[in-house]
């Protein structure tokens, strides 16, 4: 494992590369599925509607979803003979976000609903009483509730850098010839390594991808800290 | 949150002003993050021809989509030669390693363009069902039979694989399968067909893996497998296990042999497969130039495929099925 780790094994630009592309694929899939699961969440923890309790218990579901069988159904869907296939969307890193919102979108829907739930009655009842608008008052609870959303936010996006299986099918694992990579990403190539049977480089990239989801949760846990300093 | 009291009037205009800007904010956001996401959509009109139409081929700017096995990808034949035709006709390969069962797959879903695998039987079935077009053989290599030096089951330096095969099974001795539907695992069942022998029992295990981790699988173990050459070399220096049975490169049997083939995807089938990319690079691929480029690779300091598309004779069983005749009833 030493020498491995000495002589780093891999291209400069393989490496960046394929960091880049796990951040783009799971940045973006986890910023949609934040811009969908909030107004979910606020929805559900506030208005009751008919099927309320189907929708909880299919993102409650949806939390312990196989990954694997998620880039299946995707890919029966973007595949040439599936519904979306004259977009031309296989093997492509817009299909890896579309399977990775739909893996993302229950944990950050789920926990930013109880977060969401557990904003107190007197403050929405206070926004309200100043004049807000519904949409105020979703902003206000917002506001209340961001450190639990914080929190769902960074278990959507755990739960998306770290799959391997989705990605794999819909993505294809490629890479141009001189190894800049095009739907690789740091899980991928750790499965071809391994697959390999080159253990030792595949623990260096997953060295590489623990390091990196560290320091995005350390960017955000700062972020939420620094909030609560001006508060 | 400000502490609450009742609010005045200016109170009530300020608030109402942040009010405002928090709305105007939210949907200034919204706005941009569609426009964002329009960028997104780079996977539509993509493949545009070249622009500058100096000296460009007309397919320039398109993307190819190559399914292959893994054992073929992991070689890393491809990226070497590769860079070779992309110049030339200033496109990109996307080269996708997916396993022979899969790769095939995605050809008959038209999610690839070209195809190549090294499962002759396999192949025959997909040119038979009309999915492919203009097969070519395109190298070759062998399939060896590692084990521990110890060899328990006596097969070192057998001639016949099926032998080898039934002289494992009789001695129950440990035996590592790919079981993945692959062009190794392919060629393994075959073998066992052929040796008219069923492999079953505690001493054989199918790792469903890839052949590297079967190979460490079965170099933890002392066991047997089948690996191409390829995988084999490139791991030696890792694993314990050495070449007991080998094919045909090293004057072993036939059988061991491990021919690949390369197919276009029938447009007649799929009509957006990229149909003159691919026939393009499958005469790229059969050229004298490139059929050298391949024999030159090596790895780890040893050739890994020997080149069979350039020919004196005439080689007409490459673009049938095998043992298709025009004078049989075949379709």
């Amino acid at each position: 494992m030493l020498p491995a780790l000495l002589e780093f094994p891999f291209r400069e630009g393989y490496v960046r590369s394929i960091i880049y592309v796990s951040l783009y694929v799971s940045g973006t899939a986890v910023i949609l599925s934040t811009l969908f699961s909030i107004p979910v969440a606020i929805v559900m923890g506030f208005a009751d509607f008919p099927g309320k309790q189907v929708v909880k218990a299919i993102i409650n579901t949806g939390m312990g979803f196989p990954s694997v069988v998620v880039g299946l159904i995707v890919l029966f869907v973007v595949s040439n003979q599936g519904p979306l296939g004259a977009l031309e969307l296989i093997f492509t890193k817009e299909a890896m976000i579309m399977s990775q919102f739909v893996l993302a979108t229950p944990p950050i829907t789920a926990i930013s609903l109880a977060a969401v739930s557990g904003v107190g009655d007197n403050v929405r009842d206070a926004a309200r009483a100043l004049g807000g608008t519904r949409l105020d008052v979703a902003l206000v609870v917002i506001k209340e509730a961001r450190y639990g959303i914080a929190t769902a936010v960074l278990a959507g996006f755990g739960r998306a850098i770290s799959e391997v299986g989705s990605v794999l099918i819909v993505g294809g694992n490629i890479t141009s010839a001189s190894g800049i990579s095009k739907t690789r990403t740091l899980t991928t190539a750790i499965q071809l390594e391994a697959r390999q049977g080159q253990y030792n480089t595949a623990l260096v990239l997953g060295v590489v991808l623990v390091a990196l989801v560290l320091a995005v949760n350390a960017v955000v846990v700062r972020f939420g800290d620094e909030g609560a300093m001006n508060r | 949150m400000s502490k609450q009291r009742f609010p005045t009037e200016d109170q009530n205009e300020s608030r109402s002003d942040t009010t405002v800007s928090r709305r105007s904010l939210l949907a200034a956001g919204a706005a941009a993050g569609i426009a964002g996401l329009a960028g997104c959509s780079g996977a539509l009109g993509s493949g545009q021809s070249g622009q500058d139409g100096q000296d460009q081929a007309g397919v320039a700017g398109e993307t190819l989509t190559l399914t292959t096995t893994t054992s073929t990808y992991d070689t890393g034949l491809l990226d070497a030669i590769h860079p070779s035709f992309e110049e030339m006709y200033g496109v990109t390969v996307d080269a996708v390693a997916q396993g022979t069962g899969a790769a095939l797959e995605s050809a008959r879903n038209g999610d690839s363009d070209v195809v190549m695998v090294h499962a002759r039987g396999l192949e025959d079935e997909f040119l038979r069902n009309g999915y492919g077009v203009n097969r070519r053989d395109l190298m070759f290599n062998d399939f060896v039979i590692v084990g521990p030096e110890s060899d328990p089951a006596g097969i070192q330096g057998m001639s016949s694989a099926t032998e080898t095969l039934t002289t494992i099974a009789e001695a129950q001795a440990p035996f590592v399968s790919r079981g993945d539907n692959s062009g190794t695992h392919t060629k393994e069942l075959n073998l066992w067909e052929a040796a008219g022998t069923e492999p079953g029992g505690d001493w054989y295990q199918e790792t469903g893996t890839g052949m590297g981790e079967a190979l460490n699988v079965a170099n933890q173990q002392g066991a047997y497998t089948l690996s191409d050459r390829g995988t084999f070399i490139s791991q030696r220096s890792e694993i314990d296990l050495t070449i007991l049975v080998q094919g045909p490169i090293e004057g072993g049997p036939e059988s061991l042999s491990n021919p690949y083939g390369i197919m276009a995807v029938n447009p007649g089938v799929h009509e957006n497969a990229n149909y003159d990319l691919s026939m393009a690079y499958i005469g790229w691929i059969t050229s004298p130039a490139a059929q050298d480029a391949i024999a030159d690779y090596q790895m780890n300091g040893e050739q890994l495929f020997f080149p069979r598309a350039v020919s004196e004779d005439p080689d007409f069983q490459q673009y049938v099925p095998e043992g298709w005749s025009g004078d049989s009833d075949d379709e």
